[in-house]
């Protein structure tokens, strides 16, 4: 039978309830809007409606497609862009024009393409879920097909060209296994469990990687008022991380950005690996303007995504602009839904809902036995650049590390505007132990001196305004000569030049070139207390970073 | 698809600018309704929100004069839809799309829905192409290009107009057009709660500019909730003029301010939960759905680019109206108290003014290979000698060095020749050699 419409309220629809079960996904009206049901009652099944719902109509069917919000899983993503139901753009492009409509499912343009599949396991075999049974290639690497059906005995596999909906497999019970397969996207992938290994995530921005270094399989905030260069952040990091795949989400943000980002990736050339951009790159975009539903659901669809490389054992980078955008979308949603408001009218398991997002995140032992880690790099707007309100602090609580981005920085044209005082990161002693062996045994010192020549200047410039700029030493001003030369040479990063991208090895030569010659000029040794580890003032992951929280 | 004309008498409450009808059949999101006056008179309205055969319908206009017996609804199945034509152009319309002008309304060749279709972002084309406003504030440091949305944060009792004003009139003068094809704009004009005296301003600065403009007039004293509908229209015949007929349109909206707190009364009505300063949790939605229409589109000539107004309430950037604004828009042009006190004309604070679009638009074989390291000079040295008048006030000039005093004296100038232009129009070679020149004459570097 056909269940009917019996109410509409922003993104929601109220249907009769009977048939319908919890996260089915559901085709509304004439029009074949998606939703996916979120609440059963008595008397109604509440819908959460990925389209625009103008123009439905009360007494409209709802018709049940039996499965939850899924992603499709297989070759065929990189390089693509797609809206936050997986809907490919290109697709829905070449069918309908420019504009989106809703309703409008589109071809997915690759699937026509096939793919030669080379088999890793033999008839007879047994193959666990989750294991690889063979990959394809992929660009510059194997894209392994995972067996995500069941443990079994493999009676039949393939080799050869394959299209995505060909059986490339088949298991004793019947189970066919294909080059594709779909994954509910709230329900995170299963791994062999969490590795604690701390490698440094390479950002190429010298703030973070000298400063604030990220590990891999971290997670990562920056905080900050429209303006502040979050975005020109993440797509730099996009550009230059040192991963195999980026799975960039815009989650209600600017049209104009996208379509930049996009010509860029397809110009820029990935210079490892010398392919474009894009061709490592999933990009999943849900505008500000497009349905707040679907908004929602893109940090998921893009997360299942970037779980997927993780799999096959690859160094995965998920970065979404912004957070914020999401939790207001669940805001909305909750509210259509008429559910007690929390703090600031967003839902109580706001702060819960983001904790699971950002579990997530992490280093992980494959299925095969390998190491795959899936980054989180994520920007948050906070109203009015307030960093106390809800959000920021649910992601405070969780995160590994804080790039606060400051408005007076920004408006003072330093960019990247993070503020060295309030910003931290939690991987920092780790991952700088490793910069000490791997890029130079003055990498802790330089840091510390770094921090101690910033710290002074602030106390001076307080100074300097009791007494005079006139009125300071000339070692102080000396200190803040050296203060400035960090800040305007080495902590501003133009994005817009050569300079975008620093390697570990440029980012040491740089800030030596400014300190040593600064502390042969004013006589201090040149070595600290020890020149090759880090000494004992250095924050450690274990006792967390003394100065680094944010004050405020 | 429904047969018969639906009209319902059955008006359970009516509430501001809402009412609420009952026992409607098959009511659709969103779908436009007549609402018929006991006296006759029709207003329009809109279906807000539907529980079973009780349906939620915001008016756009006044309800005064409304009663619950003898007032009916009549629901017409669809979507609100603007009436669109080439005729539009040198028309005055009102909030709802009635001619104000006098003359008869004009024979729509099509229909669009007011509320637009999301632009598929991979269909955008990158703005990127000058648009010369004759202000070196804007053209000088935060350059405006086509398809770019860049509001104007002013506040009360600032020369905003006098600046758009300004922009329109080099429109007029061919002198707001593409370096490209030298084409002028079309302008459509959205006036949202507009003074009376602000309205003989404008409408003297339109009637210089025949033929090419569009105004959608909402005066201080007509429906607010019409606040909600006129820039939805102004932004159709936009899309329309732009991505039909392939025109390069500039949408002028003011004033912003009084567009949100439209969207805040009406949420007030149907008590909803209020966020920050009473204004509903989906503001920044409701706003990206009119500012994201601004673009290019790959392969077709026209081009929105949009120019809202905004009135940041007690001087405010972070107060939800700009600081929502400021989120969705690409870059903003902040107007300062001080300088207009100053007697600066335009009253423009750098620092916090921003052109997110630049970069593309300016440059080797656009404006000048020069361009980008003038502007960033100019910005460092302005911000330091900004930082350093604080300093000032508290230790004095004498404490402090040569070089301090210098950058001191460099923001004092930058502000009286870069900033201050008054009514006089520069171009952007002459805004570019102002610029050198103040830092030659300070013997401080372009690069
Ligand atoms: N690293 C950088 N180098 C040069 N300019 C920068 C850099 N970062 C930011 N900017 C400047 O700041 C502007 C704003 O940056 P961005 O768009 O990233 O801000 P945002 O924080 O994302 O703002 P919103 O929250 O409104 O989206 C850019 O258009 C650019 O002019
Ligand atoms: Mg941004």
């Amino acid at each position: 039978m056909t269940n009917r419409i019996t109410g509409i309220s922003g993104p929601t629809v109220s249907a009769s309830p009977k048939g319908l079960k919890m996260y089915d996904r559901v085709s509304l009206g004439d029009a074949q809007l998606m939703g996916e049901v979120v609440r059963l009652e008595k008397q109604r099944a509440v819908i959460q409606v990925y389209e625009d719902t103008r123009g439905l109509g009360v007494g409209e069917p709802v018709r049940s497609v039996g499965k939850p919000l899924t992603a499709r899983l297989g070759p065929g993503l990189l390089n693509r862009m797609f809206d936050g139901l997986q809907r490919p753009l290109d697709g829905l492009y070449q069918e309908y024009g420019a504009f989106i409509q809703a309703g409008k499912q589109a071809a997915q343009p690759w699937l026509a393409r096939t793919f030669s599949f080379i088999p890793l396991k033999r008839p007879g075999d047994e193959t666990r879920r989750g294991e690889s049974l063979g990959y394809v290639e992929e660009g510059p690497f194997k894209h392994y097909i995972p067996n995500m059906e069941a443990d079994g005995r493999i009676v039949r596999i393939v080799e050869g060209e394959m299209g995505l909906d060909d059986p490339v497999a088949a298991l004793s019970d019947g189970t066919q296994l294909y080059l594709q397969h779909d994954w509910p996207v709230r329900l995170p992938r299963p791994s062999r469990g969490k590795r604690a290994r701390v490698e440094p995530l390479i950002t190429g921005q010298r703030c973070i990687d000298f400063l604030f270094p990220l590990a891999r399989g971290g997670t990562a905030i920056f905080p900050g008022g429209f303006g502040t260069g979050k975005t020109i952040l993440e797509q730099s990091i996009a550009k230059f991380a040192d991963v195999d795949v980026v799975v960039y989400v815009g989650c209600g943000e600017r049209g104009n950005e996208m379509a930049e980002m996009l010509e860029e990736f397809s110009a820029l050339d990935d210079p490892r690996t010398d392919r474009p951009l894009m061709t490592r790159t999933i990009v999943v975009v849900n505008t500000s303007n497009m349905p707040v539903a679907a908004r929602e659901a893109s940090i998921y669809t893009a997360v299942t995504m970037a779980e997927y490389y993780r799999d096959m054992g690859h160094n995965v980078l998920l970065l979404a602009d912004s957070l914020s955008r999401w939790a207001e979308a669940l805001r909305e949603i909750s509210s259509a839904l008429e559910e007690m408001p929390g703090e600031e009218g967003y839902p109580t398991y706001l702060a819960s809902r983001m904790a699971e997002f950002f579990a997530r995140a992490g280093a992980v032992e494959t299925a095969d036995g390998k190491t795959g880690s899936l980054t989180m790099i994520l920007s948050v707007s906070p109203p009015g650049g307030d960093f106390t309100e809800p959000v920021t602090q649910a992601c405070l609580r969780t995160t590994g590390s804080l790039f606060l981005l400051d408005t007076n920085l920004a408006y003072r044209r330093h960019f990247p505007a993070i503020n060295w005082f309030q910003s931290f990161s939690l991987y920092e002693g780790d991952v700088a132990s490793y910069f000490n062996r791997q890029v130079s045994p003055q990498w802790g010192l330089h840091h510390r001196r770094c921090r101690e020549i910033l710290q002074k200047e602030q106390r001076l410039r307080e100074v300097a305004e009791i007494v005079g700029t006139e009125g300071l030493q000339e070692a102080d001003r000396m200190l803040m000569h050296v203060a400035e030369r960090i800040r305007r040479e080495f902590l501003m990063q133009n994005a817009y030049t050569e300079d975008a991208y620093s390697s570990p090895e440029q980012t040491n030569e740089k800030i030596g070139g400014i300190l040593e010659p600064y502390f042969r000029d004013t006589n201090t040794p040149t070595h600290g207390a020890s020149g090759t580890e880090p000494g004992p003032d250095y924050p450690r992951t274990s006792l967390g970073s003394k100065n680094a929280r944010p004050e405020a | 698809m429904r047969l018969s004309v639906h009209s319902y008498s059955t008006v359970a409450r009516i509430q501001g600018p809402l009412i609420f009808v009952e026992r409607v059949m098959q009511a659709r999101m969103g779908e436009s309704v007549t609402i018929v006056f006991p006296d006759r008179r029709k207003l329009e309205g809109e279906v807000l929100k539907i529980e079973k055969n009780n349906v939620l319908i915001q008016i756009f206009g006044e309800s005064r004069g409304l009663d619950m017996d003898q007032t009916s609804v009549e629901f017409t199945d669809a979507v609100k839809k603007a009436p669109l034509s080439r005729s539009l152009l040198d028309r005055v319309f009102d909030g709802s799309f009635q001619p104000l002008d006098g003359l008869p309304h004009f024979v729509p060749e099509r229909w669009a829905p007011v509320s637009g279709l999301p632009i598929n972002p991979i269909a955008r084309a990158r703005p990127q192409e000058l648009i010369e406003t004759g202000f070196s504030v804007i053209d000088g440091l935060n350059t405006l290009v086509k398809g770019q949305k860049l509001p104007i944060f002013s506040s009360a009792g600032l020369p905003s107009k006098e600046m758009v004003a300004g922009i329109l009139q080099h429109a007029h003068a061919g002198a707001v057009n593409s370096v490209e094809t030298g084409k002028a704009f079309v302008v459509v004009f959205v006036a949202l709660g507009l003074a009376h005296h602000e309205h003989e301003f404008y409408r003297q600065a339109l009637m210089r500019m025949r033929n090419r403009f569009v105004a959608f007039i909402n005066l201080a004293d007509d429906p607010v909730v019409e606040r909600l509908l006129a820039p939805r229209f102004g932004l159709s015949v936009a899309e329309y003029l732009a991505f039909v007929h392939g025109e390069d349109v500039l949408v002028v909206i003011t004033d912003m301010t009084n567009y949100c707190d439209a969207l805040r009364e009406v949420s007030t009505a149907r008590e909803e939960l209020p966020g920050r300063r009473g204004y509903p949790g989906y503001m920044y939605s409701d706003l990206a759905s009119l500012y994201e229409r601004a673009g290019r589109i790959k392969q077709m000539p026209g081009s929105i680019t949009m120019l809202p107004l905004v009135t940041m309430p007690e001087d405010d950037i972070t107060h939800p109206i700009p600081d929502l604004t400021g989120y969705i828009t690409e870059g903003q042009i902040v107007f300062s108290r001080e300088l207009h006190q100053q007697g600066l004309f335009p009253p423009v604070d750098v620092l916090p003014s921003l052109s997110r679009l630049m970069q593309r638009g300016i440059g080797e074989g656009r404006t000048r290979a020069d361009h980008r390291d003038i502007a960033n000079a100019l910005y460092t040295h302005y911000a330091k000698g900004r930082d350093l008048r604080r300093l000032e006030v508290i230790v004095g000039r004498e404490g402090m060095t040569d070089d301090d005093r210098l950058m001191l004296d460099f923001a004092d100038a930058f502000e009286a020749e870069i900033v201050h232009q008054g009514t006089e129009r520069r171009g952007i070679a002459e805004t570019l050699d102002l610029g050198l020149g103040l830092l030659q004459r300070f013997s401080l570097e372009s690069a």
